[in-house]
């Protein structure tokens, strides 16, 4: 009896508790923070660009959510991860930020998410890589939009080894990311019957590739793959272009490589590489739609990413609008409800370990003579059901994941 | 086949020649770099931001101009070298009477403004430049695929730094210049004029770093940051070779290439790591570097 008192009571006061938070909306204005990288690596894959997205997500939802004003506000995080916790704690702290969202950098977005536990606000990781976020480092307030390490392995591993590229050698970035990237893939490869012939890793920031690339032209494997980003992905392809090493017969399987790296090496050296994205310009009406409206404002074509942070901001505005309120946990509660509908992604789906679960495709970079216009690249080559691409929640290491 | 530590006879030849070609970017950099300190004593940090300055200007006329290569491989280096004497004459001069870490200071400030303005026009990625259709394709050695550019850039390179060393160390202007930097005053006296003299060879020395930014366009992307991945490196030349001299830093600069490259197939984790390792040895043994002269 006694106890039965005690329950009722503490539902009561949950209750209570649920109602005021519904009437709040904090500082009478809902602000979102696009935490970025504004001059360094990664600048011309998120940067400014989807400030613009952000911005249009506003601007397409109305400007206003519960009849208060949505805010925006942008920094660089510089690619340092202490940089942008100070930056996160300052903005959840005094301004009065409501969400983050973009973080295009693993160590960043590990950084950024802790953060957003601590102060129980909405991280959305959109930019970075790491799979670690939605595993060992999950948590109740962090989503992971776009992609990551596992997906890119995954997709990249099975359709190439199904496509007849069966013996891989890797050039492998000399750090954690690149580790774990040519560990996932060789994985996948073996999983499915291909055969690891034999990686060499380099050093970060390395300038020239093509000792590495005689290397592995010499392993005389079908399949050379790229476990590295960046700007060391690019002079790869670019080395490998040189020494005739796609002409010869070899392919290279860049696992992270965007559409703006494309863009800067040109179609000339590119052609024929394999690409997995998580979104592309030009995949239909609405997506060109989107595209055409972003290139008015920006100049260039919106990238994965961009996307993404244009749909992680209508998502989270349309979570709040379902919630009544902008306080993290029933915003998290609305956000892992609802499905995702837009530009970005159809019946995409947040789950509880914070993985953002949508389509995603593997795209071979056109020859020069097949692209029509400025930002042609892809010729699309699979699509990837959402849950054939991600990790699988039984899989999972987030603590978060019921089992 | 014949092995060497395991690695087959094959592989070590193409290593070598890749580290050669390496080798040819660090002397010539170096070189320009061991002009300027060896003359005017100025520690020229902005050598890295001035190399990819002389990149983009050769991507510039080929899209702004329509000139190719070969008009770049020309009139990119003068742009640069104007460039740096406007430098010289406005800026460099006044800190001359100074500790050497003002002029670092300011040439390094100079590198992060260029770097910036770089990026907030052009953005980070970069731009391709196009291997001349004269220079495409390659040469298979038997032993390895060299791509012909390769080769010229070697070529190019070994040319260039000899005929530096040759003007500096055999020709009467060569003469007047060192002359210069041992006593400015006894030289102005004999009437020659070494304030312009100072200037042009500043000039000279960041043409250097414009030249080989025009022969790295094609093999590297075209990109804000490319400068600040070489200058380290360049500079650990420099010292290993011994502060201002220029055999020193032509030689250096070459094997420093051959030992990179073979380090990549050895132990390649360690790539990056091996300059710096040769040049604490090489300080802890020989202070003033392999070539320099104790003062």
């Amino acid at each position: 009896m006694k106890r039965r008192l005690l329950s009722a009571l503490l539902v009561a006061t949950i209750g209570v508790s649920a109602v005021v938070a519904q009437a709040q909306v904090s500082g009478d204005v809902v602000k979102i923070g696009v935490l970025t990288d504004m001059t360094g690596v990664y600048g011309d894959l998120g940067g400014q660009g989807s400030v613009v997205a952000a911005q249009m997500a506003i601007d397409d939802f109305g400007g206003k959510v519960l009849g208060k004003p949505i805010q925006l506000i942008s920094a660089d995080h510089q690619n340092k991860a202490d940089l942008a916790a100070s930056k996160a704690r300052e903005w959840f702290d005094r301004e009065n930020v409501d969400m983050i969202t973009d973080l295009l950098n693993s160590a960043v977005a590990l950084a950024v998410s802790g953060v957003g536990k601590d102060k129980n606000k909405v991280v959305m990781v959109v930019g970075a890589a790491s799979s670690a976020l939605t595993n060992a480092s999950c948590n109740a307030n962090t989503v992971h939009y776009a992609y990551d390490t596992y997906a890119l392995a995954n997709i990249a591993g099975k359709e190439i080894v199904k496509g007849g590229g069966d013996t891989w050698f890797f050039i492998t970035a000399d750090y954690a990311f690149g580790a774990a990237l040519e560990k996932d893939t060789s994985d996948v490869v073996k999983a499915n019957g291909g055969k690891v012939l034999g990686s060499v890793k380099h050093p970060l920031s390395t300038t020239d590739y093509s000792s590495y690339l005689l290397q592995a032209q010499a392993s005389k494997a079908k399949i050379i793959g790229l476990a590295n980003a960046g700007g060391d992905t690019v002079n790869s392809i670019k080395s490998a272009s040189e020494f005739g090493i796609t002409k010869s017969g070899q392919n290279l399987a860049a696992l992270l490589v965007f559409i703006t790296d494309i863009h800067s090496l040109g179609l000339e050296t590119t052609q024929g590489l394999m690409v997995t994205e998580g979104w592309y310009w030009d995949l239909n009406d609405e997506t060109r739609k989107f595209a055409d409206r972003f290139l008015a404002k920006h100049k260039a074509r919106p990238t994965m990413n961009q996307a993404g942070v244009y749909s992680s901001v209508l998502t989270y505005l349309r979570a709040v609008q379902a919630a009544g309120t902008d306080d993290a946990q029933p915003v998290m509660a609305k956000m892992r409800a609802l499905p995702i509908n837009d530009v970005f992604a159809k019946g995409g789906k947040i789950r509880e370990d914070g993985r953002m679960v949508h389509e995603m495709y593997l795209m071979q970079v056109k020859k020069p003579s097949e692209s029509k216009r400025p930002w042609d690249y892809y010729n699309l080559k699979a699509t990837i059901p959402g849950d054939q691409a991600f990790q699988p929640l039984a899989k999972s290491t987030c603590a978060l994941v019921k089992k | 086949m014949t092995d060497i530590f395991g690695i087959p006879l094959q592989a070590l030849f193409g290593q070598a020649m890749i580290g050669l070609v390496n080798g040819s970017f660090y002397a010539m950099l170096s070189l320009g770099l061991a002009v300027i300190f060896g003359l005017l004593n100025i520690i020229n940090f902005a050598h890295g931001a001035l190399y990819m300055t002389g990149a983009f200007v050769a991507w510039m006329l080929l899209n702004y101009l329509g000139l190719g290569y070969w008009w770049a491989l020309l009139l990119s280096p003068i742009a640069v070298g104007v460039f740096g004497m406007v430098i010289e004459k406005t800026m460099l001069r006044h800190l001359y009477k100074l500790d050497h870490l003002y002029g670092l200071l300011l040439t390094f400030g100079l590198a992060l403004i260029l770097e910036g303005g770089f990026v907030n026009a052009y953005g980070v990625s970069g731009s391709p430049y196009q291997i001349p259709s004269a220079l495409a394709g390659g040469f298979n050695l038997g032993f390895m695929f060299l791509p012909k550019y390769r080769a010229w850039v070697v070529a190019a390179s070994v040319v260039v730094c000899l005929a530096t060393w040759f003007v500096i160390e055999r020709t009467r202007l060569g003469s007047y210049l060192r002359a210069g930097t041992e006593n400015p005053a006894l030289t102005q006296a004999l009437g020659i004029n070494v304030p312009r003299m100072v200037t042009l060879t500043y000039g000279v020395g960041v043409a250097l770093a414009g030249l080989a930014g025009v022969l790295a366009a094609p093999v590297y992307q075209v990109q804000p940051l490319m400068g600040s991945n070489l200058i380290i490196v360049v500079f650990a030349v420099v010292v290993i070779g011994g502060m201002g001299s220029i055999l020193g830093s032509i030689v250096t600069g070459l094997a420093l290439g051959l030992i990179e490259g073979l380090t990549k197939v050895v132990y390649p984790e360690a790539s990056s790591t091996v300059v710096f390792v040769i040049m604490a040895i090489v300080l802890l043994l020989r202070p003033a570097g392999l070539f320099g002269r104790e003062k």
